[in-house]
């Protein structure tokens, strides 16, 4: 029987603890009893590998779902996917949904009274190169209100998720914007102890994603969990 | 460059938006052989209260035990392979059900069984990372000897074993409980 190689649990303070009550629905949400440690086994290192061909070509692209173009500021986000160590995560599943320009989702819960955007649902899906870069055309996503407590506002986000090549590298997430005065107050965003780690998830602008004559370009790179050194028994 | 890993965040309450394009709640796909179970449940919170957003991501190994992954022994390619992905929202009173093929005991690396079992991510707002738990199944004699289920207390083993509620075992149990006394194991 070949030896498992297990994957480390990320580094204290980079994740958030399920209970943060500034995030009122994490009240009745978070877990109280102590997390079991998992030993590493098969079911952990193994993970759903999904063939390209289930992401149309065109998925990566928001701004070209409907018949004519959305409405906000066109911009591309785009960034490489690693694992803890510098590998690539190579060919993997991402999947991205965010508002409109308006800051309303096309979603039946939304009732914020804002314009949806007929040519503009918000989600997308792509694959990760042989390098582990991924690329999305989308709008610039407004602001929204909610509830969490008096006058709450997200700040600009778009949810990304992925998959990686385990079930242990799973991770979603939310990307920012960079200068977004709203970040400061955002229970979600501060819901993470460490500094560097919390500023991990404001995107960059950058020119070298900025497509000219058609969208600014915000990077964005993501680091999903990395491997044990040497097998565990 | 290295660093680390990027923090998670919430799947928010539009989540829905993102992810039902890759529903996926038979996983019998695909499946050539291995009993066909039914599982159903309900997601419920502190107060009891049904969790009206929330979904399941499911991971499994075939009938044989097998995972359809490079690291175990299927092969990728072979026709009517069993995929063993799901993808399971919650209806508006927090009830799921999803179909799929009772799994193969998985072999450790020592050479003893595990018990048959899921793994389970559950993901909805309020919930800053994944919950990470597993589904055993009733009355398996490995249930005794799992290295998992043995690090549960015995008090709180119940709530990842599913239970049956016909005579045949065809279609099974299982509550997530997010608190509270009955409070569903999580794992990390």
């Amino acid at each position: 029987m070949k030896p498992l190689r297990g994957y480390r649990r990320p580094a204290p303070g980079t994740q958030p603890e399920y209970l943060y009550p500034p995030y009122v629905s994490s009240l009745k949400r978070a877990p109280t009893k102590p997390l079991i440690p998992l030993p590493d086994s098969l079911s952990e290192i193994t993970g759903p590998s999904f063939q390209k061909e289930i992401v149309p070509a065109k998925a990566f692209d928001l701004t070209r779902q409907g018949k004519g173009a959305p409405i906000g500021e066109r911009i591309v986000v785009g960034g490489t996917v690693l694992d803890e160590d510098g590998h690539p995560i190579r060919e993997s599943l991402v999947e991205i949904w965010q508002a409109n320009s308006a800051g309303r989702y096309l979603h039946k819960i939304d009732q914020h009274d804002a314009p949806l955007d007929p040519n503009f649902t918000g989600a997308g899906q792509t694959f990760t190169d042989k390098e582990g870069r991924y690329r999305f055309i989308t709008i610039r996503p407004g602001a929204y209100p909610w509830r969490n407590h008096a006058n709450a506002w997200r700040p600009q986000h778009i949810h990304f998720s992925l998959f990686g090549p385990a079930f242990a590298t799973r991770l979603i997430t939310q990307m920012y914007f960079p200068g977004d005065p709203l970040l400061e107050f955002d229970p979600i965003f501060n819901s993470v102890p460490d500094d560097a780690a919390k500023r991990s998830l404001i995107s960059k602008f950058d020119w070298a994603t900025t497509t000219p004559e058609i969208a600014l370009g915000f990077r964005f790179d993501i680091i999903l969990c990395g491997r044990q050194a040497t097998p565990m028994e | 460059m290295s660093g680390l890993t990027t923090p998670s965040q919430t799947v928010g309450p539009y989540f829905g938006l993102g992810f039902s394009w890759l529903e996926r709640t038979d996983l019998t796909e695909g499946a050539t052989d291995g009993t066909r179970v039914t599982i159903r449940g309900r997601v419920l919170d502190g107060a009891d209260q049904p969790v009206p957003d929330a979904v399941l991501e499911i991971w499994q190994a075939d009938a044989k035990g097998r995972y359809a992954h490079s690291e175990d022994a299927i092969d990728l390619v072979a026709p009517n392979k069993f995929f063993g992905f799901g993808r399971v929202p919650v209806n508006d009173k927090g009830e799921f059900t999803f179909r799929t093929i009772k799994p193969g005991s998985v072999a450790r690396p020592d050479g003893t069984p595990d018990s048959p079992h899921l793994v389970v991510s559950v993901f909805m707002r309020g919930l800053l990372r994944r919950l990470i738990t597993r589904v055993y199944f009733p009355g398996e004699p490995t249930n005794e000897t799992d290295a998992v289920l043995a690090r549960v207390p015995l008090s709180r083993r119940q709530t990842i074993i599913s239970h049956a509620v016909t005579a045949d075992a065809e279609t099974l149990v299982w509550d997530v409980h997010l608190q509270g006394k009955e409070e569903t194991v999580f794992f990390e």
